[in-house]
C-alpha cells in the first residue's frame, strides 16, 4: 500500500522520531501550523558560533510532517548554519520537484525518502512543517545575534 | 416510488473512473458533491443557446437568458419552501452568511449592534458560520457567545437560556453539522431565539442536499445553502430571507440600485439589492436542474437511501477494533456525514491509504476546527454518502480501513 509515498525510512522515523522533545537551552522558540490538516509543531533553536547547537520540538501530525522533521533534527543538529540553510534548500528543492528530481544522497541522507513525497502536491506541506519552522526560528536567532553584536 | 441507486449511477460519468487501478469510491460528498448529466446537460444548453447578461439588455438572448435566470430563481425557491424575492443567489454559504453578517453591521441595519449586544452560535457551526460572526462582534463591540456540545456531540441545551437571552440580536446555527453528522432541533432553538426576540439564520449545507426543508414550517429569518454539495455546479450559492428588503445593502454596484447620484445612491428592492455585479447565471440555471434532479428522486427516498448507508457504516465501524466515531452513533436526528478515528493512525494517513485503494474521503479539522478540539483529537477522516452511493462503497471503506490498520500495526 502506498509503497512510492511511505518508505520504511520514513515510517521507522515516524515511530521512533530523533531529537524529539522540547530542551533548553534555546535561543528562539516558534510555533508553526498546517491550517489545512491541524498539524502543529513547536520547535526550538539554539544557535552557538555559526553552528546550529541544537534543534528540539514537540508536535503532532500524520506521518510525513513528523518523520520530515526527525530527518530534518538529524541533518542540521552539529553543522554550520550555512551547511543547513544549503540542506534546507536542497530539501525544498526535492518537495517542489513533483517527482522529476533525482535527489543528492549525500546531503540530503534519509532525507531522500521523501522524494516520493513530491508526487503528492497535498502532502508536500506536510513534509515541510518542520523544515520551515527551522528556518523561522534560525534566521530569528540569526537577526537577534546581529541585534547583540551591533548594539 | 423506489429508489434506484444503480440507474441514479449512470447518470454520474464520474463514478466509472479508477483510481490507483481500483473503481473509484467517492464519499466526499460532503465537501462537494459529483454532477449528473441532466446537470450538465441543462448548463450547456443554456449556454449554447439562450447566454447573455442579465437584467441589462432588450435584445433576445438577453430576455431569454433573463427569464432563465428568473425561472431558476423560482425553482430554487420553490426547492425550499420560499418565494421567488426572498431567494439571493451568492457565490456559496460562506457569502450567503457574510451577506447577513456585514448587512446587519452597515447603516440601516433593523438591529443595529453595539456594546451589551450578542451574538450567539454553537460550537458544532463550520467556519463560514462562526468567522462572519466574530469579525461582526469585532466590528461592532457585541460580544459572541456559543452552546457547547455533550460527549455525544449533540447541543448542550441545558445552556440554551442562559447563551441566547434578552441580549441575543441573532442566533446563527447549523442544520446539520458537517463534522458530526449531527441535525439539530431547529424548532427548539427558533421557539428559544423567538421569546427573546432574536433573528435567527441556519445554515442547511449539509441540510437541503439530503432531506427535504422548509424555510417557513422552519420559521427561521434567514437560510443558507450551497449549490455545489446538491449536484449543482461550484460557484452558485443561496440566501433565503424572510424580510430581505429590512436589510441593507453589503456589497454596492451594478445591478442593485434604484437611482445613482454623485451625491448618493438608492437601492433596488430584494433580490436585486443584494446581487450586485453580473450574477452567476448559467450556474444558478444548473442549480435549478438539480433541484428538478433531487425532486425527481423525492427528498424523502434520498434521505431513507442515505440512513440506510449511514447505518451500515455506523454498524460496520462499531465491529471495529481500535476505531471510533465522532457523534451520533445512530441515525436518529443525523445526517450522512460520518468523521472517524482509527486509533494510531493519523487522518492524513488514513485518507492517503484509502485514496490507494480508490476511497476517496475527507480528512482535516473539516473547516470545524472548534469541534476537532472540543474532542481533542486534531482532525478526523470524514466519510460522506450521497445519492449515488451503495451497499458496495460502504463496505468498501470498511474493508479499506482494516487495510489501513493492518498496514500501519505492521
Amino acid at each position: 500500500m502506498t509503497e512510492s509515498l511511505y518508505q520504511e525510512i520514513i515510517l521507522e522515523h515516524y515511530k521512533h522520531p530523533h531529537h524529539k522533545g522540547l530542551r533548553d537551552p534555546f535561543d528562539v522558540e516558534v510555533h508553526h501550523v498546517n491550517p489545512t490538516c491541524g498539524d502543529e509543531v513547536t520547535l526550538r533553536v539554539k544557535v552557538n558560533g555559526g553552528v546550529v547547537e541544537d534543534v528540539s520540538y514537540d508536535g503532532h501530525g500524520c506521518s510525513i510532517s513528523q518523520a520530515s522533521t526527525s530527518v530534518m533534527t538529524d541533518l542540521v543538529i552539529g553543522k554550520p548554519v550555512d551547511d543547513a540553510l544549503t540542506t534546507h534548500e536542497a530539501f525544498l528543492e526535492l518537495m517542489h520537484s513533483r517527482g522529476q528530481l533525482e535527489p543528492d544522497e549525500d546531503l540530503l541522507e534519509d532525507g531522500i525518502a521523501f522524494a516520493g513525497v513530491s508526487k503528492y502536491p497535498a502532502r508536500v506541506k506536510c513534509a515541510l512543517l518542520g523544515w520551515m519552522a527551522w528556518k523561522d526560528a534560525t534566521s530569528q536567532a540569526l537577526s537577534s545575534d546581529q541585534k547583540k553584536d551591533t548594539a | 416510488m423506489g429508489f434506484d441507486v444503480e440507474a441514479v449511477r449512470k447518470d454520474f460519468p464520474v463514478l466509472s473512473k479508477e483510481v490507483h487501478g481500483h473503481p473509484l469510491v467517492f464519499l466526499d460528498s460532503a465537501a462537494s458533491s459529483q454532477k449528473p448529466r441532466q446537470v450538465l446537460e441543462a448548463e450547456r444548453v443554456f449556454v449554447e443557446e439562450h447566454y447573455a447578461n442579465v437584467h441589462r439588455g432588450v435584445h433576445t438572448l438577453s430576455q431569454e437568458a433573463t427569464d432563465a435566470y428568473e425561472a431558476a430563481r423560482s425553482t430554487v425557491a420553490d426547492f425550499i419552501g420560499g418565494a421567488h424575492d426572498e431567494v439571493v443567489f451568492t457565490k456559496n454559504v460562506t457569502e450567503s452568511v457574510n451577506l447577513v453578517a456585514y448587512a446587519l453591521g452597515n447603516p440601516g441595519s433593523p438591529v443595529p449592534l453595539g456594546p451589551g449586544d450578542e451574538i450567539a452560535v454553537t460550537e458544532m457551526e463550520h467556519h463560514s458560520n462562526l468567522v462572519p460572526w466574530q469579525l461582526l462582534a469585532e466590528r461592532t463591540g457585541a460580544t459572541l457567545r456559543w452552546l457547547g456540545l455533550t460527549d455525544e456531540g449533540r447541543l448542550d441545551l441545558s445552556d440554551l437560556d442562559a447563551v441566547v437571552n434578552e441580549r441575543t440580536k441573532l442566533f446563527a446555527f447549523t442544520q446539520v453539522s458537517n463534522l458530526l453528522g449531527t441535525e439539530n432541533d431547529v424548532a427548539t432553538l427558533v421557539a428559544r431565539a423567538k421569546e427573546v426576540g432574536a433573528l435567527t439564520l441556519v445554515d442547511g449545507a449539509q441540510a437541503v442536499p439530503h432531506q427535504p426543508v422548509d424555510v417557513r414550517s422552519l420559521d427561521v429569518d434567514f437560510y443558507a445553502f450551497t449549490g455545489h454539495k446538491m449536484l449543482a455546479p461550484s460557484g452558485v450559492g443561496v440566501l433565503w430571507g424572510r424580510d430581505l428588503d429590512a436589510l441593507p445593502p453589503f456589497m454596492g454596484g451594478g445591478s442593485m440600485i434604484e437611482t445613482v447620484q454623485m451625491t448618493g445612491s438608492t437601492y433596488a428592492p430584494a433580490p436585486e439589492r443584494f446581487e450586485a455585479g453580473t450574477p452567476v447565471i448559467s450556474q444558478a440555471v444548473a442549480l435549478a436542474a438539480a433541484c428538478d434532479y433531487l425532486d425527481a428522486l423525492g427528498l424523502d427516498n434520498i434521505k431513507a437511501h442515505e440512513n440506510a448507508l449511514t447505518a451500515r457504516l455506523l454498524d460496520g465501524i462499531r465491529d471495529l477494533r481500535g476505531v471510533s466515531v465522532l457523534g451520533p452513533d445512530t441515525t436518529e436526528m443525523r445526517g450522512s456525514a460520518v468523521s472517524f478515528v482509527v486509533e494510531g493512525v493519523h487522518p492524513h494517513d488514513v485518507g492517503q491509504s484509502l485514496d490507494e485503494l480508490g476511497i476517496a474521503v475527507r480528512v482535516g479539522h473539516h473547516c470545524a476546527a472548534p469541534v476537532c478540539r472540543r474532542f481533542g483529537v486534531p482532525a478526523t477522516a470524514r466519510a460522506s454518502s450521497y445519492v449515488y452511493n451503495n451497499e458496495a462503497d460502504i463496505d468498501a471503506l470498511l474493508e479499506g480501513i482494516q487495510r489501513v490498520q493492518e498496514f500501519w500495526s505492521a
